[in-house]
């Protein structure tokens, strides 16, 4: 790990916008979105309030194409890709990790609602203070000994995946002055075809920070939002051990059995 | 017919390096190889810088033209050829990827790009230079020239180079398929 500073600042960054200003922005987005009357729900690309989107967007609208047969198939993962004790972040060392242990699991389904089987779901988060593991992450939080924050499993033969891991902490960045970005676990996710390739954002309920976030809030659609919020679940935790959240995941279109029947 | 909403992407963060990233992600085949090439690029921003926390995925055919429906790319075993690699950009903001020809009518390779910055993946292809049919291709034929450019790799000495501008006058062309959400 690098040596954590807190005064490592480029000499030449440009002055920072305040909150009020980002959340501004972001009510500004969320206005123009209500009064389009039209539904979109992908986060936008071009969404200034997330100031290293500004030079990262593409500006030409994407071409649409039909699939070849390569891209209506996926890689297949196995049991010699993914060993099932990856899907426990809390036993990746000697000690158990500091934080609240929860259980994270759910569906992933085509957008049939058929499921994605055997399929891999690697995961990635901070630790409970708020830190990643890596190296360029230079929040002055503790590191855990006990907690790398990294995660696979291969969904079983009805599309649900299953994590151990540690509630994820905040932490600050640097998009303005005094940001935070809400708890979250990334999630990676495939399906049976190429372009149903997902990377996204697993939050949780109730937490405070999700309207200040300009990454959340690049999703101008509150229902769609609402898809990565969690649903915390009694009936997942477990007495004297755990908590628990289900997260159902949907990727775009349907499977490939559908799609290409001849093949 | 498609009912679900899809759930939304989001960006993929500065801090996927100690995740994602794997031994043997880039090479499909051991460098050195009888057949190995290489494709190699640089990931660059709107005002052309290279963009040093990008990760790029690739899927192609076998020289044979089939789709591979093999396990193993994550633990490689130096043998079997799964037709998917992963590689993160380095300080430069260059991948580089070791792997053999794709075959098929028209071949090409077929690419995902995240990064920092970028809310939601960017799909999109890189042909080859030279294959016959080209010019037939669908999705190349459909194209203004200056666009069309963005798809075709280079060849170099190794195998062939490909850029990704995310932005830019040579903004690379971006594919979105049949049912998915606009923006």
């Amino acid at each position: 790990m690098s040596t954590t500073s807190r005064t490592d600042q480029p000499a030449t960054a440009a002055p920072l916008a305040d909150q009020a200003t980002i959340s501004a922005e972001i009510a500004a987005h969320a206005a123009e979105y209500a009064r389009s009357g039209r539904e979109r729900i992908v986060p936008l690309l071009d969404y200034p309030p997330y100031r290293s989107s500004l030079l990262r967007h593409p500006t030409k609208a994407p071409y649409q194409v039909d699939p070849e047969k390569l891209e209506r198939f996926a890689p297949v993962f196995g049991h010699s890709d993914v060993d099932p004790l990856e899907a426990d972040l809390t036993i990746q060392h000697r000690g158990e990790p500091l934080g609240e242990r929860i259980v994270v699991t759910g569906r992933v389904t085509d957008g049939d609602g058929r499921p994605v089987a055997h399929q891999l779901v690697e995961i990635w988060q901070a630790n409970s203070a708020g830190r990643y593991i890596h190296q360029r992450d230079r929040h002055p939080a503790p590191l855990d000994p006990n907690f790398t924050g990294m995660g696979r499993c291969l969904t079983d033969a009805n599309g649900y995946y299953r994590f151990v891991t540690i509630k994820p902490g905040p932490y600050p960045w640097r998009n303005h002055t005094n940001a935070w970005r809400p708890s979250h676990i990334h999630f990676s996710l495939f399906g049976t075809a190429f372009t149903q390739r997902l990377i996204t954002q697993m939050y949780f309920p109730g937490d405070p920070l999700q309207p200040l976030d300009p990454i959340f809030q690049s999703i101008t659609d509150p229902k769609a939002r609402e898809m990565l919020i969690a649903t915390y679940d009694h009936d997942l935790t477990q007495p004297e051990w755990c908590t628990g959240y289900r997260w159902d995941i949907v990727l775009t279109g349907s499977s490939r059995t559908w799609m290409e029947p001849t093949e | 017919m498609t009912t679900l909403r899809p759930t939304p992407g989001q960006t993929i963060g500065p801090f996927y390096g100690f995740a994602l990233p794997y031994p043997g992600g880039p090479e499909l085949v051991p460098p050195g190889r009888a057949g190995a090439i290489r494709l190699h690029g640089r990931v660059l921003d709107g005002a052309g810088e290279p963009i040093p926390d990008a990760l790029i995925e690739l899927w192609q055919t076998s020289p044979e033209g089939e789709v591979v429906q093999r396990p193993g790319s994550l633990r490689r075993d130096g043998w079997t050829f799964t037709g998917w690699g992963r590689c993160s950009t380095d300080n430069t903001g260059t991948y580089s990827f070791t792997t053999l020809r794709p075959g098929g009518p028209v071949p090409f390779f077929a690419l995902t790009v995240f990064a920092r910055g970028l809310l939601d993946r960017l799909f999109t292809r890189a042909y080859l230079p030279g294959s016959p049919g080209l010019e037939s291709d669908p999705l190349l034929s459909a194209l203004p020239a200056d666009r069309r450019e963005t798809l075709i790799a280079q060849p170099d000495q190794d195998g062939y180079v490909f850029d990704i501008h995310l932005q830019g006058e040579r903004e690379t062309v971006f594919l979105i398929y049949p049912g998915q959400p606009t923006r």
